[in-house]
């Protein structure tokens, strides 16, 4: 038995030398309580195929389309509101637009929020800012399997600092379009 | 337990993992103390006598242990009349005149199968008697561990409350930017040491919790881009997903017992609601229903019911609600504006919580009996409480105002006299989770 987890472990560490660039840690057994999709390795495969891009989508929204307003992919929110207001209302009927006239197209909706209070309830209020904006764009005719939501609340804001200048811009839904190697899930 | 025999076949990736967390963490925390009791306990702690190869300076854990807790002045080393290591060898009138009115010696001694035995003796000076002394064993590599145990005793032998120094706190570490942003779960020793990587990741980790044996961890991970909540064995890091919902998956809170998960799900209807999940069954229930933002859960002691927290009434609050199917919530905090984070002292009759205070965001902490709600730090951006097992101090995050941001860790006593922070060499550190008294 020594000598079994011996060989597993040196193994290991040959795959963590020869991948050094991807995240070293992947999931042991991905076991979920409905039991679908409870295969051990599918998510980290998928984790390793993304491992070049930045961490998270407000640096990688490259993909999708690039005219007028379409090129605008972020939604901006009052503190402690998920109401789409001004050029945001804009900014998601054009997306809305183009997703309904392109049936293949896919989208995750990323919620975020300033870092003040509870990181836990600000994960909370992203998800109603991602879904007042998926919500939006559902009443313009996009199909539901077109979007995907996720809240990151007050992570990987575009600006870290702590002010109220700061805090304006990081309450937010960035608009991330998938790419076909990318598919939602 | 079903758990670990459905894992068997992927042996190999767990010690994958296992390696990786054998790795240590790269950023140090500095401990600097922010406030302290008014009329600190002088005490002096004498070198204690070492083998040679031992190479950890006892007494000079416990000096940094008791002075780090704001309720003792530790006596300089340069003022010491003497290096005693036994009681016989004490000449207690020269201590007398430091002005102390304790004084901690003791040895270290090898012992059989390359065992260390830590002797010390707290001596009350102007009594000449001896308080407590007791004699603590363990392999080297837990000489550090040996010191703080020490220092419990001491401790709970003078303040008359358990110490909680030889206990580990769990805290999320964050370094780099753009492409080179990582995000580290760490486990530490309470004062910052023997720090263990659990967990690295591009992707944001948050909201860790102990089970009550210590054993095991939950965070919420986003690998991949969703959220995703695992279980893991803190010894092996062996891990399971055991949610990978659609939409959030938050808030992880094991229940005293270990055998469920509190937790948040917003499906697909956007608001997030407290689910329990059965670990061995992996059989959910749903806790709460109103529309609105529900998270946060925080088990009661007595596992029948948990603090949340909800801005279904508007603004976020706190409410208690029993864990069986059709209890009603009951609302617990009425003060204005914010309440978030509940967290529940060990005893059940305190809750600790970030509250905002003319738009500063505050630790608080209400006794639960009587109300009475005081508010223990000064903000601007604190968050994230978590009690020490033994009830006398809360860890929190503190951000930092300013163009660069950033976060350390801090902690206050819940009478609001003693604080310190924890900061980290280089990056940021958030989210801690103080663990349970260990088991030696």
């Amino acid at each position: 038995m020594r000598r079994i987890l011996a060989v597993l472990l040196v193994s290991g560490t040959l795959g963590l030398a020869a991948c050094a660039s991807k995240p070293p840690v992947k999931p042991v057994s991905s076991q979920t309580a409905t039991g679908a999709g409870a295969g051990a390795s599918s998510q980290g495969a998928g984790s390793g195929a993304n491992a070049s891009e930045g961490a998270l989508g407000s640096q990688q929204s490259v993909a999708g389309p690039e005219q007028g307003l379409l090129a605008d992919r972020v939604v901006h929110f009052a503190f402690n509101s998920s109401v789409i207001r001004g050029h945001g209302i804009r900014v998601v009927a054009a997306h809305a637009k183009y997703l309904a006239d392109h049936p293949g197209a896919r989208v995750r909706l990323e919620g975020y929020t300033d870092d003040r209070g509870s990181p836990e309830y600000n994960i909370g209020l992203g998800m109603r800012r991602a879904e007042s904006v998926r919500q939006a764009m559902l009443l313009q005719g996009v199909s539901p399997n077109q979007i995907t939501v996720v809240s990151y609340g007050e992570a990987d804001p575009i600006n870290p600092a702590n002010n109220h200048a700061a805090w304006a811009q990081n309450r937010r839904v960035h608009i991330v379009y998938l790419t076909p190697m990318q598919p939602p899930k | 337990m079903k758990l670990t025999q459905a894992i068997a076949p992927t042996m190999l990736l767990t010690a994958l993992l296992a390696a990786v967390a054998a790795r240590p963490a790269h950023a140090q925390l500095t401990i600097e103390v922010t406030s302290g009791v008014t009329h600190p306990v002088p005490i002096a702690i004498a070198t204690f006598s070492e083998p040679p190869s031992a190479a950890t300076d006892v007494a000079g854990i416990i000096q940094h242990d008791l002075s780090g807790s704001g309720r003792f002045s530790v006596l300089p080393g340069g003022q010491m009349p003497a290096k005693p290591t036994h009681a016989a060898q004490v000449k207690f009138p020269a201590w007398k005149a430091t002005g102390s009115d304790y004084l901690v010696i003791g040895r270290v001694k090898r012992i059989a199968n390359g065992r260390l035995a830590v002797d010390f003796n707290l001596l009350n000076i102007l009594t000449g008697q001896s308080i407590v002394r007791k004699r603590f064993t363990g392999p080297p590599s837990a000489l550090r561990n040996a010191a703080h145990r020490v220092s419990d005793a001491i401790y709970q032998a003078i303040t008359g409350i358990r110490g909680a120094f030889d206990t580990r706190i769990a805290y999320v570490a964050e370094a780099g930017t753009g492409a080179a942003q990582r995000y580290q779960l760490v486990v530490a020793d309470a004062d910052g040491y023997n720090q263990r990587l659990i967990l690295e990741s591009r992707f944001p980790i948050m909201s860790p919790d102990w089970s009550r044996n210590g054993k095991w961890l939950t965070y919420v991970s986003f690998e991949d881009h969703l959220s995703a909540i695992y279980v893991q064995r803190v010894r092996t890091g062996q891990r399971w997903r055991v949610s990978a919902r659609a939409g959030e998956n938050g808030a992880p809170a094991y229940s005293p017992g270990g055998r469920h998960l509190a937790l948040t799900l917003s499906g697909d209807s956007g608001y997030p609601q407290i689910y329990l999940l059965n670990l061995h069954t992996q059989h959910l229930t749903r806790i709460t229903h109103a529309p609105a933002i529900n998270t946060s859960p925080a088990w009661a002691p007595d596992g029948k019911s948990v603090y949340f927290t909800s801005d279904r009434d508007g603004s976020p609050q706190i409410y208690r609600i029993g864990i069986r199917p059709g209890s009603l919530p009951q609302r617990i905090t009425f003060t204005d504006g914010y309440n978030a984070d509940p967290q529940v002292s060990p005893n059940g009759r305190r809750l600790a919580m970030v509250t905002a205070v003319d738009g500063r965001f505050c630790i608080a902490v209400q006794n639960l009996k009587t109300g009475s709600f005081r508010v223990l730090t000064h903000g601007p951006l604190d968050s994230t409480p978590s009690f020490a097992p033994n009830g006398a101090t809360i860890i929190y995050t503190k951000q930092l105002e300013g163009e660069r941001g950033g976060s350390v860790l801090a902690t206050i006593s819940t009478d609001g006299q003693t604080g310190m922070t924890l900061k980290p060499t280089q990056g940021e550190v958030q989210d801690p989770a103080w663990g349970p008294f260990s088991r030696r």
